[in-house]
């Protein structure tokens, strides 16, 4: 990477008869940068290698007969450099190069996206000349042509800098985009079968210093000097990229990736790009309330006060869950208003599949712990992923492995049954494991490797300084696992890193919103704890909830039974739950159930009533990313009518006679800082023994990809194109003992139901079957059956 | 001047390709000689030779071997650049065709000297039989033990890999090739680092001519004084010039460089018709043309730069005054946008616009202020553009400006074919039968 090296070895130089003094290694045009000369550029990118083909950054080296391109040369010392500040040749030889440059570029400024924001018009401004001398006819192409559904190529305007190829192939690791042909019939292309499917495809169309690559869904549709924008933090995992929302007349227009170099550096993936119609879809924007088996609009004084007869007559049977989607502000007023107003520890913020041990596991060792940060990855001498597929749960933690695997050989060891791309694309090493025996190894590990393949190197390396797990929200599913991997964090001395998939669930953690955890990883069985949370929440304390409450799958299933008197639901979506079934019954026998949403979904269908809130673009907020890194965000839309979580659950405390406080998003901010950090005794780490692995049948393994049906990519139609292909993943042994062969349909089923979809051979442990977990007629959770359990696997269609 | 007939010795005897016939006049009797030295001293022997590279640029060759680290602990290669595809270069392809063991030979003592336990041919693809004929030449040697594991008892072993290339001019040029040879799209690389540090597959490789490895096994045979002996001090030795163009006898010339082309022009029978030399280029299209008056300058890399031009490939192209001056421009500038491999700007833009414009003038429909305007474009290029193709194509127009401007001027009213008929310049055409 082009960026000057950490070094404190200075060397002497003069750029533009400015003497300064730079690290060994700054590139010239770096080094310009510092004293606030820009050099035009346009293949230049601070995070991909120097190809000096644009040739746009000649400057003039004493000593040397030709101008020399300042985005490739190392300053050396005692160079005397001339940019276009001072120097005519330079000048002269910048001018020439935009000459050319525009030569054969169609000049279709008006009718082009980038157009306002184009560093070829800037730059043509800056260091071209008024007129061009060309008149013979350009070169033309076909236009445009589309290199995936998101993106369109106009081949035409393309300048050949190899930004967006060299992005594929350094950054990406996808090197499915490529120049082709030669001269001035050189263009961007993907293979006639092959698109260019890569998670990170819509960094190119930002990258791209013309208006050659443009995305389907935002071409034509505004000029960016017509957008507002705002800084933000994308709401769709735990990898807290800093993006910077667009919108015009109300409404989201596109989404980019804003630097963040703690973070996000300059990318971010698809998801987070173009997932973002939903915030418009569906929306519920008035309260309702149930009568007679119908919901109807009713005002907020009505609707509160049926909430609060509701969850007042229910008092002392409650329980609150909320989705992993919830801003940290937000959980923290969920929070609150369970063990103040409702006076129950039963909240939950993990409806997904989740485990009494995982949460032992997250207040012990995760809440209100600063975990490795992304920095720390770069330098570790090994990360470890355990229940984690980077590319598809935590894509910028993909980036960054990738990153330092090629930059330095970070081992990266993936303790998985089955090797991913993902993995191909750290270069990763792929310990094997039967599925579900996560714990077992994890334990073998921690006593020195034991039969883990390449064991005793992994179990030596984590003892490294500096060496870290990352450990995915999947651990759940593992009986014994979060235990075995905290033994391991502690037989090693390696840090854990918890990945969650979901941007919330690391914010609703740190507020208390899981049974047993007050705010600030604070525990509930903690006297003194108790204590400090009273203070600040001005209440007695003899008031709050003295013992751990109930978890969500224990919540569920007394309300499935109908033993719950009162539910408050807030961004939960049944199909994400564990079990759905339950999960929709327990709706239905709840008696009686408050739904803050901002969309119609199965949760409202079942309520009693239901309380509209915004959605990010609406409020401002923080989420807190996998390192436990505030990301806040700003609001986009500063005259929106919506309140936020917080906001409503305050006035639904009035309405209780009791309060949260006023409920807006900087004070509940300021009174959950006001917690400072707990310093006391942690609860108890879990010590669960490991599960025995079942016998029998293929065992499942699932996990989740970035693009499937998930609910907040719906609307989207071109993002959907790039998913992909849904496919059952077997080895080749098993596959022969199934009697089936690539391509063909297999049925898995389980004892609650089957799905058909076609096989792959692929990279994986015998008598193991791999399918996503929520993609097109691909629900997992419809056959009943928990990851790691054995299934049926017949070929052919059910 | 005479004639001095080094690599092309032997050429008339019909079974020179083989391995007997190339050892019945002494082939492969340097190898043996070579093997009994360290490596070093023939890095020594051949820099001070003075040999200069005949593709072209002309770096001395002893220069860049030494360049390679030693004791790296990395593999080193030697790559020999065999994809001559310079309009007007001819030189190599008959060397392969009439010696190919010379090559071998050249390519194992080479290795020997840098350390290379594998070296790679790049031949022109669109030259199947030079590639079949270098083949065999290799498996002969192989059969004989002269390659592989050993070579000779030795103990020093070497494999000869023979790679034909895909139709790319810019595959001619070094780091285009190696990328080329690795299995990418042939574009040149950025320097540093430089082959010698990191080259084909990121480790110390060596890219020469094909005619400087045939000298390899003369100059150990023979020494230094012998090498010495011929051509200046600048440019030592002799030089395997291809004539072709409008002489009688086109075809392969054996000279000490210093040579003239006048002497070179009487060894090729003169211009067909006793027609005046209009222009001549001393090396292949890349190089700016020269005129009669330039007939008796010496063929070195120094007079030829102080005439403002190159020696390069030593293949001279001779025109006489049937030939468009914009037409013949033209044609070499259709090449160069033809081969532009798209990589920098100026070469790519550069060359389709010239072409372009050049076009124009061909058909009487430039403009007086175009004709500077070309000036000013090739002076965008050259200098300014990734690798020397750039250079190249920046090259014949300013120097055809330079003695025929009438010529690029008449093109603004009055097409090339009214003064200059096509069919009058071909060589076939019976329009200009004896």
């Amino acid at each position: 990477m082009t960026l000057a090296p950490e070094t404190s070895d200075l060397i002497s130089v003069e750029i533009d008869g400015v003497e300064m003094n730079v690290p060994k290694g700054t590139l010239i045009i770096r080094a310009a940068e510092l004293i606030g000369t820009e050099v035009p550029r346009f293949c230049d990118h601070p995070l991909l290698s120097p190809v000096a083909a644009c040739r746009m950054c000649l400057v003039e080296i004493e000593g040397n007969p030709k101008p020399q391109p300042a985005c490739a040369i190392e300053l050396t010392p005692g160079m005397k450099v001339r940019t276009q500040r001072s120097s005519e040749v330079a000048e002269k030889a910048q001018q020439g190069v935009m000459e050319f440059l525009l030569a054969n570029h169609p000049l279709d400024c008006p009718v082009c996206d980038k157009g306002g924001e184009c560093p070829l018009q800037n730059q043509a401004m800056s260091a071209g000349r008024a007129e061009s001398r060309f008149d013979i006819p350009k070169r033309t192409f076909d236009k445009p042509v589309p290199i995936n559904s998101e993106i369109l190529l106009d081949r035409e305007r393309c300048v050949s800098c190899a930004r967006c190829t060299r992005f594929a192939d350094q950054i990406a690791g996808d090197p499915k985009l490529e120049l082709l042909e030669r001269g001035a019939k050189q263009q961007v292309g993907v293979a006639n079968d092959e698109p260019f499917d890569s998670y990170f495809s819509g960094n190119t169309i930002q990258i791209c210093p013309v208006g050659a690559l443009t995305s389907s869904s935002y071409r034509f549709r505004s000029r960016p000097f017509d957008l507002v924008s705002t800084p933000t933090t994308c709401e769709h995992c735990a990898s807290g990229c800093s993006l910077r929302t667009d919108a015009r007349r109300g409404e989201v227009t596109r989404r980019l990736a804003w630097h963040d170099s703690d973070v996000n550096e300059d990318w971010n993936c698809d998801k987070g790009r173009f997932a973002f119609t939903y915030l418009s879809q569906d929306r519920i924007t008035s309260p309702m309330i149930r009568e007679n088996g119908e919901l109807r609009v009713a005002s907020w004084p009505e609707a509160l006060d049926v909430a609060a007869r509701g969850l007042r007559s229910a008092q002392g049977s409650t329980a609150v869950l909320t989705g992993g989607r919830i801003t940290m502000e937000d959980a923290y007023a969920y929070a609150k208003f369970a063990r103040v107003v409702l006076g129950t520890d039963d909240i939950d913020f993990r409806a997904r599949r989740s485990s009494s041990e995982e949460a032992a596991f997250l207040r012990s060792s995760i809440a209100g712990d600063c975990g490795p940060t992304y920095a720390d990855l770069d330098k570790a001498p090994v990360v470890l992923l355990v229940a984690f597929e980077p590319e598809d749960e935590s894509p910028i933690v993909l980036l960054r492995l990738r990153a330092a695997s090629l930059r330095r050989g970070l081992r990266v060891v993936a303790l998985s049954p089955i090797a991913s791309r993902g993995l191909e694309k750290i270069r990763g090493e792929w310990a094997a494991i039967a599925p579900g025996a996560d714990a077992n190894a994890l334990h073998a590990l921690a006593q020195g490797g034991g039969d883990v393949p390449n064991g005793a190197s992994i179990a030596q390396a984590l003892r490294q300084p500096g060496a870290v797990i990352l450990v995915g929200e999947r651990i759940a599913d593992v009986s014994g696992g979060p235990s075995a991997v905290a033994a391991l964090a502690a037989a090693t001395g390696a840090r854990i890193g918890w990945v969650p998939r979901r941007a919330g669930e690391r914010g609703a953690l740190e507020a208390g919103a899981l049974s047993g955890l007050l705010p600030g990883g604070r525990p509930l069985d903690d006297a003194n704890a108790r204590a400090q949370v009273a203070q600040v929440w001005g209440v007695d304390v003899a008031d709050l909830p003295i013992s751990a409450g109930r978890e969500a799958a224990a919540v569920v299933s007394s309300a499935a039974a109908g033993g719950l008197g009162a539910l408050v639901v807030g961004g939960l979506e049944p199909r994400d739950a564990a079990q759905p079934a339950a999960m929709r019954r327990a709706l239905d026998n709840a008696g009686f159930v408050v739904s803050l949403e901002t969309r119609r979904t199965e949760v409202t269908d079942h309520a009693d009533v239901v309380l509209p809130v915004a959605v990010v673009t609406e409020k401002s907020g923080t989420f807190i990313d996998w390192e436990g890194r505030r990301r806040p965000f700003a609001r986009v839309f500063g005259d929106a009518l919506m309140m936020s979580d917080g906001r409503v659950l305050a006035m639904l405390a009035e309405a209780m006679d009791s309060s949260i406080g006023r409920g807006d998003v900087k004070s509940l901010r300021t009174e959950l800082d006001s917690f400072g950090p707990w310093t006391g005794a942690r609860s108890a780490v879990p010590s669960d023994s490991a599960a025995v692995v079942q016998t029998g049948g293929p065992h499942l393994v699932t996990w989740r990809l970035l693009l499937d049906e998930a609910a907040m990519q719906e609307g989207e139609p071109n993002l959907a194109g790039t998913r992909r292909r849904t496919v059952a993943v077997v080895s080749a042994a098993t596959a022969a003992s199934l009697g089936v062969a690539a391509g063909q349909q297999v049925t898995v089923t389980g004892p609650a139901g089957s799905v058909s979809v076609p096989v792959d051979i692929g990279s994986i442990v015998d008598n193991a079957v791999w399918l996503p977990s929520n993609a097109a007629d691909c629900a997992i959770a419809s056959l009943g059956v928990a990851p790691g359990q054995p299934v049926r696997v017949s070929g052919g269609a059910a | 001047m005479t004639l001095t007939p080094v690599i092309t010795a032997h050429w008339d005897r019909p079974d020179l390709y083989t391995l007997a016939g190339y050892r019945a006049v002494g082939g492969y009797t340097a190898l043996a000689k070579a093997l009994q030295q360290e490596p070093d001293a023939i890095i020594t022997t051949v820099k001070e030779t003075g040999l200069r590279g005949r593709g072209g640029a002309g770096f001395p060759t002893g220069l860049k071997w030494s360049f390679v680290p030693q004791n790296d602990g990395k593999p080193h290669y030697l790559v020999v650049n065999a994809d001559e595809s310079e309009p007007g270069a001819c030189k190599d392809i008959p060397i392969m065709m009439a010696t190919p063991h010379t090559l071998v030979e050249g390519v194992i003592i080479s290795s020997y000297a840098i350390r290379a336990n594998h070296a790679f041919i790049y031949i022109r693809g669109e030259v199947p039989q030079a590639v079949r004929r270098v083949a065999a030449a290799v498996r002969e040697a192989e059969q004989a033990g002269l390659l592989g594991d050993n070579v000779l008892g030795s103990g020093f072993n070497l494999r000869v890999t023979i790679h034909s290339g895909a139709g790319a001019y810019i595959c001619g040029e070094e780091t285009a090739l190696l990328d080329s040879l690795e299995g990418r799209r042939g574009q040149p690389r950025l320097k540093p680092p430089f082959p010698a540090v990191a080259g084909l597959y990121a480790s110390p490789t060596v890219v020469n001519n094909v005619e400087t490895i045939c000298n390899i096994p003369f100059i150990v045979n023979n020494g230094v004084e012998w090498f010495r002996k011929f051509g200046t001090e600048k440019s030592p030795g002799f030089k395997v010039f291809a004539i072709s163009g409008h002489v009688n006898r086109p075809g392969i010339y054996e000279a000490p460089l210093g040579v003239t082309m006048r002497e070179l022009l009487d060894y090729a029978g003169g211009m067909r018709d006793g027609r005046p030399v209009k222009f001549w280029l001393p090396g292949g299209s890349s190089v700016p043309m020269l005129t009669a008056e330039h007939l008796d300058l010496p063929l070195t890399y120094e007079e030829m730069a102080a005439a403002g031009t190159m020696l390069g490939t030593g293949t001279p192209m001779l025109f006489d005054d049937t030939v468009s001056v914009v037409r013949a421009v033209t044609r070499w500038l259709e090449f160069y946008k033809h081969e532009s491999c798209g990589k920098c700007t100026p070469c790519r833009e550069g060359t389709y616009w010239i072409t372009g414009v050049l076009e124009r003038f061909e058909h009487g429909h430039g403009s007086e202020a175009e004709i500077d305007t070309l000036v000013d474009l090739c002076d965008q290029i050259g200098g300014r553009s990734f690798c020397a193709l750039g250079d190249a194509a920046a090259t014949p127009y300013p120097a055809a400006l330079k003695y025929f401007r009438n010529e690029f001027e008449a093109g603004t009213n009055q097409a090339a074919e009214l003064e200059f008929a096509p069919a009058a310049s071909y060589l076939f055409s019976e329009a200009t039968a004896r």
